[in-house]
């Protein structure tokens, strides 16, 4: 066994499990691909502590702890997968660890992103198509409309989370962008039911799977993580309710 | 409307909706196409028992079931994460159209109805999520019985 720097090991651990809680991995695949770093450098007991903000690890009865702030919680399925990728190879010994440190940066600083009009095309798909599977009324009528409600939408909460780090702000802006477009869109005669239309168009905002995710992590016991990241999505489950509030009430 | 074409519709929007979304979360791309198959699946589970009267709750879960299922099949054909497959799978079947009738309810005032909807929010999250966990008890079952 190859003998690695605990300090080096402990920093690229810490690394990983941020990524993987950054890119909206479920906690017990965080703290199982963290152990699995940890033993594969030939280190038997990791002491690992994980939360929605903040991720502790040490190793038992040696004089190293160290801990890592997560201050972004994101959906990014790229990071999860590609960190799972990294810790595969290295657990197959076909990179050693300050190559694979070396990759999670990179990873860290340019994850690939599809091109933003393929990520508001989406967008325009999802809620087009989401739409009439929500309301289960087949309205064609009303498809446009959401498709560029939808796409709006998505690049005001884009480019507003680009401009500002205030907490929810694009959710909301994006959410009235979303119920603007929608009331004028009907208003001109260009769709019919404006619930809808709402309803298609705010779907690539809302967090219904963080909802989902975070009942999840409490079903499996990591309680903390589970009430941090459900409380996250209801903020921004709120904010969204706020952006559309305002045109309910003033028009 | 036939039968016939309703599940035409349906299957394909779900698709659709699934590999858009997955679009728009960063999946992997050599993922897409399969994810949108995940997300297909547990829609139509959820569709055919909601229209065959099995009601809100049963259909939910068994449609989480489905898309658990599907999720770690893919998972150990691509060697991916699971839920890769069940992120954008889970998309249909969030209960996103009643979290909104909720919000709408409680800005005009209607706190009932809205208390109503918000409980009903909670609750098919919670059929999803324990959909998940028996889709996973499956999975390790299978594990055991392999080896």
């Amino acid at each position: 066994m190859v003998k690695v720097d605990k300090t080096i090991l402990l920093d690229t651990c810490l690394l990983a499990g941020r990524i993987m809680i950054e890119g909206g991995s479920e906690m017990y695949r965080v703290e199982d691909t963290m152990n699995r770093i940890v033993r594969n450098a030939g280190q038997s007991e990791p002491l690992i502590f994980t939360t929605a903000t903040g991720i502790i690890i040490g190793l038992k009865n040696q004089p190293y702890v160290q801990l890592s702030q997560v201050s972004a919680r994101n959906i990014d399925m790229e990071k999860v997968a590609g960190v799972n990728q990294l810790s595969r190879q290295f657990a197959e010994g076909k990179i050693t660890l300050t190559q694979m440190r070396k990759s999670l940066i990179h990873l860290d600083k340019n994850t690939p992103y599809f091109p933003l009009p393929l990520q508001v095309l989406g967008a325009a798909v999802v809620s087009a198509t989401l739409m009439v599977i929500f309301a289960q009324q087949y309205d064609w009528m009303d498809i446009p409309l959401a498709a560029v409600a939808g796409s709006l939408g998505y690049l005001v909460n884009y480019y507003v989370g680009r401009a500002t780090k205030i907490r929810f702000m694009s959710e909301m802006l994006g959410a009235f962008i979303v119920g603007l477009t929608a009331l004028i869109g009907v208003r001109l005669g260009l769709g019919r039911e404006i619930d809808n239309v709402i309803i298609g168009a705010v779907m690539p905002l809302v967090p219904g799977v963080a909802i989902t995710n975070s009942i999840r992590d409490m079903l499996a016991g990591h309680l903390l993580s589970g009430m941090a990241r459900g409380m996250e999505a209801i903020l921004s489950a709120c904010a969204i309710g706020v952006g559309i509030a305002i045109i309910f009430r003033f028009f | 409307m036939t039968y016939l074409t309703e599940f035409i519709v349906q299957l394909t929007f779900s698709y659709l909706s699934t590999v858009a979304f997955a679009i728009c979360i960063n999946v992997p791309h050599k993922a897409l196409i399969l994810a949108g198959w995940a997300g297909a699946f547990g829609w139509m589970v959820y569709w055919l028992l909601e229209t065959a009267g099995s009601g809100r709750m049963l259909a939910n879960l068994l449609g989480a079931v489905a898309i658990g299922v599907c999720g770690i099949v893919f998972a150990r054909i691509k060697k991916m994460p699971v839920i890769i497959f069940n992120i954008p799978g889970l998309v249909p079947l969030v209960p996103g159209a009643t979290a909104y009738q909720a919000v709408r309810a409680m800005v005009l005032g209607n706190m009932d109805l809205a208390i109503q909807l918000g409980v009903r929010v909670t609750m098919v999250a919670g059929a999803i999520a324990v959909g998940f966990m028996i889709a996973q008890l499956i999975s390790e079952l299978s594990y055991r019985i392999r080896w």
